[in-house]
């Protein structure tokens, strides 16, 4: 009932030296007839890729007008007057898929570049600020002058709408482990898309041996009635994990041990013993804290101990034995079923092509 | 010259350019020999492929994205990925080919790959052998050789390890999709069983350097205690689900299977038709022939009797490997709880 999904190819005869952009499957199940022959050629900017001109960023947009205060030179800018406080309370929620966004669009900065910066997307709500997602933005910095290509981030935000319609521009990043006078004005030029914009850094160039990461909103300061300047308040960082987020966090970080840092997905009981293995060393920790510890002790700590050697539940051993012999019996049966089906069509195989 | 052809019909003419350019020169597999022996994936793209799902795929819908990378000897890489929209308004035909590109022209500019090397999709409890995904790898892997399609299953992985498959159509697959030709003879032909129609890539997770580094700094910030859901005893439900679907699908087959047989018998009984006709046909003949009349005309065999419509064979065969995936999950599950009844078993044991 499904029709094959259309393909589209856009053949590479480009003349540019760009490695031709691969052509488009749409890999939709549901038909899409695509009828505008989008000109593949266009794209032919990237020749100079600094270019934080967005005019060719795609074909017939206007050239991103947030540019054009970019020749500002002093350092000491007065700080617009920034709205309210700061919505949803201290506390800034990341999601790890952020920071490793952010080190991926580090390692591939442009040449020349100091540092990467972008925008984060995310939801508010009465207590906090979590960020769950983010895009790198081109931008140029030199000496005196900054420039940020607003446009771009505008075309990202909307096409980032389309996957997840909840998500609002929360602030933006940058690394590297300082604030510069340019991040000012960059923060500026995020409060005009998001209402109390947060700043966040995520030092790189590992200083101190760390990558320390920080979050940052703005404030005023200064004698009231005069030049106001901006001051940065840091703000605490939690991060937050979804479930699946977190076993996938520590699989990736298995790859911290291997030589080459690679690793493969490991087989079913693999994983058990895996698991048990993770058991077995807090396990010894927790024995180990015990025997050390032997008058004096933490109360709560005993508590819990108490609770961990009481949760393996006491079990008359032949009930047991029949639950164990029961459940035993059900895998079993399951496994010999599964089989028997693959038999089965395996059968049917080998009758349909005689 | 930088046109798009549609049509299901011209994939032919242009695809042999695409492939020829998508290839690069860098070894095209050879005749028969898949291109792709293992793929590459990075840290980031499994977090944003979780989230995704996480974030918008809820229930029983199926989320999918775009994979980015590039293709090194014979490892395919995958170093990004962005997500799809969902179907949800009329107007995403549009939509989605123009979002693809302008993503893909954007993303360009920060320097990110992209170029496309597959695409990737979630799944409920496996059952991913669609007629769908079937055309949608078709026309990836016949515009790129070496796409994969990524197929994450977010329960087993809430279930205590990550679960993720790549996995590409075997050669003698495409053969017969470029052909269009489901009857049973082309399948016989090309002799393709159920078991050839997908085969697995191994995949490995690689991490730069630098994401190291943020790791151990995740490790060392984070200090939350692993859920150990992997060891948990009370998974009952998921094998029912598991076993209810196989239960759907073997319907399925034995409906396919029942489709078939009266399909052969009408074959056979229209041929045995034919031939009592025929000898009917010479006998009258040669009769008129001694009684010295002329013989009656030929007539044509075919338009008397149509032959029966035989039934696509390509449904079966999906259902068959749909049927394989479920009891390999099965089987791999039963597995890992028997390995931990033991271990409750032994507790136990040594409590007593």
């Amino acid at each position: 009932m499904a029709t094959p999904a259309v393909p589209v190819s856009a053949p590479p005869a480009t003349p540019t030296p760009v490695p031709a952009a691969a052509p488009a499957s749409v890999p939709a199940p549901t038909p899409a007839p695509a009828a505008a022959p989008v000109p593949a050629a266009a794209p032919a900017s990237s020749s100079d890729p600094a270019a934080a001109a967005a005019a060719t960023a795609a074909p017939g947009q206007t050239p991103a007008s947030a540019q054009a205060p970019a020749q500002t030179p002093a350092p000491a800018l007065p700080g617009p007057a920034l709205p309210g406080p700061f919505p949803g309370g201290r506390v800034v929620r990341l999601h790890p898929v952020i920071l490793a966004s952010i080190v991926d669009s580090y390692e591939r900065r442009n040449e020349g570049a100091a540092r990467v910066i972008g925008t984060l997307l995310g939801t508010v709500d009465k207590h906090s600020v979590e960020v769950t997602n983010c895009f790198s933005v081109p931008h140029n910095e030199s000496e005196d002058e900054v420039a940020v290509d607003m446009e771009f981030a505008k075309n990202m935000y909307e096409l980032h709408k389309k996957v997840s319609p909840n998500e609002l521009i929360l602030g933006w990043y940058a690394t590297g482990h300082d604030i510069t006078e340019h991040s000012v004005l960059i923060h500026e030029y995020y409060s005009r898309e998001a209402p109390n914009p947060i700043h966040l850094t995520v030092d790189t160039s590992l200083q101190n041996g760390r990558m320390s990461i920080k979050a940052y909103v703005s404030t005023l300061m200064g004698v009231p009635g005069r030049t106001m300047g901006v001051m940065f308040t840091p703000l605490t960082v939690k991060y937050a994990y979804y479930d699946t987020e977190r076993i996938g966090v520590d699989l990736i970080m298995k790859t911290c041990f291997s030589p080459n840092r690679v690793i493969g997905l490991s087989s079913d009981l693999q994983q058990v013993g895996g698991a048990s293995a993770r058991i077995q060393d807090a396990l010894s920790t927790v024995l180990q804290y015990a025997e050390d510890v032997l008058v004096s002790a933490d109360n709560t700590v005993g508590r819990f101990l108490m609770s961990l050697v009481n949760q393996v539940p006491k079990i008359v051993p032949d009930d047991f034995e029949t639950m164990l012999n029961s459940n035993i019996n059900d895998l079993l049966m399951v496994t010999y079923l599964a089989n028997l089906t693959q038999s089965q069509i395996a059968l049917n195989e080998k009758l349909v092509n005689l | 010259m930088a046109s798009r052809k549609e049509g299901t019909g011209s994939t032919a003419t242009s695809s042999s350019s695409t492939a020829g350019a998508a290839g690069k020169g860098k070894g095209k597999g050879g005749s028969g020999d898949s291109a792709v022996k293992q793929v590459q994936i990075d840290g980031l793209v499994v977090l944003k492929i979780i989230k995704h799902y996480q974030e918008e795929g809820q229930g029983t819908e199926v989320v999918q994205g775009v994979l980015l990378g590039l293709v090194v000897e014979d490892r395919l890489e995958i170093t990004n990925c962005f997500p799809f929209p969902q179907h949800t308004e009329d107007d995403a035909d549009f939509d989605e080919v123009q979002y693809q590109m302008e993503m893909m022209r954007s993303l360009r500019h920060v320097n990110i790959d992209h170029l496309h090397v597959g695409w990737y999709q979630s799944t409920y409890y496996g059952s991913f052998v669609t007629r769908a995904l079937l055309d949608s790898q078709f026309s990836y892997q016949h515009a790129i050789e070496e796409s994969v399609v990524l197929i994450y299953d977010p329960i087993k992985t809430a279930q205590g390890s990550l679960s993720l498959k790549a996995y590409r159509l075997t050669p003698k697959l495409m053969e017969v999709c470029k052909e269009k030709d489901f009857s049973p003879e082309a399948l016989k032909k090309a002799n393709i069983t159920f078991e050839y129609m997908f085969e697995e890539v191994p995949i490995v997770i690689k991490n730069s350097h630098l994401i190291n580094v943020l790791m151990w700094e995740l490790e060392k910030k984070s200090a939350v205690a692993d859920k150990h859901e992997l060891l948990s005893l009370a998974s009952s439900n998921h094998l029912g689900k598991n076993l209810q679907l196989l239960m759907d699908r073997v319907d399925e087959m034995s409906q396919d299977i029942v489709k078939y047989n009266t399909y052969m018998r009408n074959t056979s009984k229209q041929q045995q038709q034919k031939h009592q006709y025929q000898q009917r046909r010479q006998q009258e003949n040669m009769q008129r022939q001694s009684r010295g009349e002329p013989p009656l005309p030929e007539e044509d065999l075919s338009k008397l009797f149509k032959p029966p419509q035989p039934p696509a064979r390509m449904d079966s065969l999906l259902i068959a490997g749909q049927i394989n995936t479920y009891c390999q999950n099965i089987k791999e599950f039963t597995a890992q709880n028997l390995g931990k009844l033991f271990m409750a078993q032994a507790l136990q044991e040594y409590n007593n």
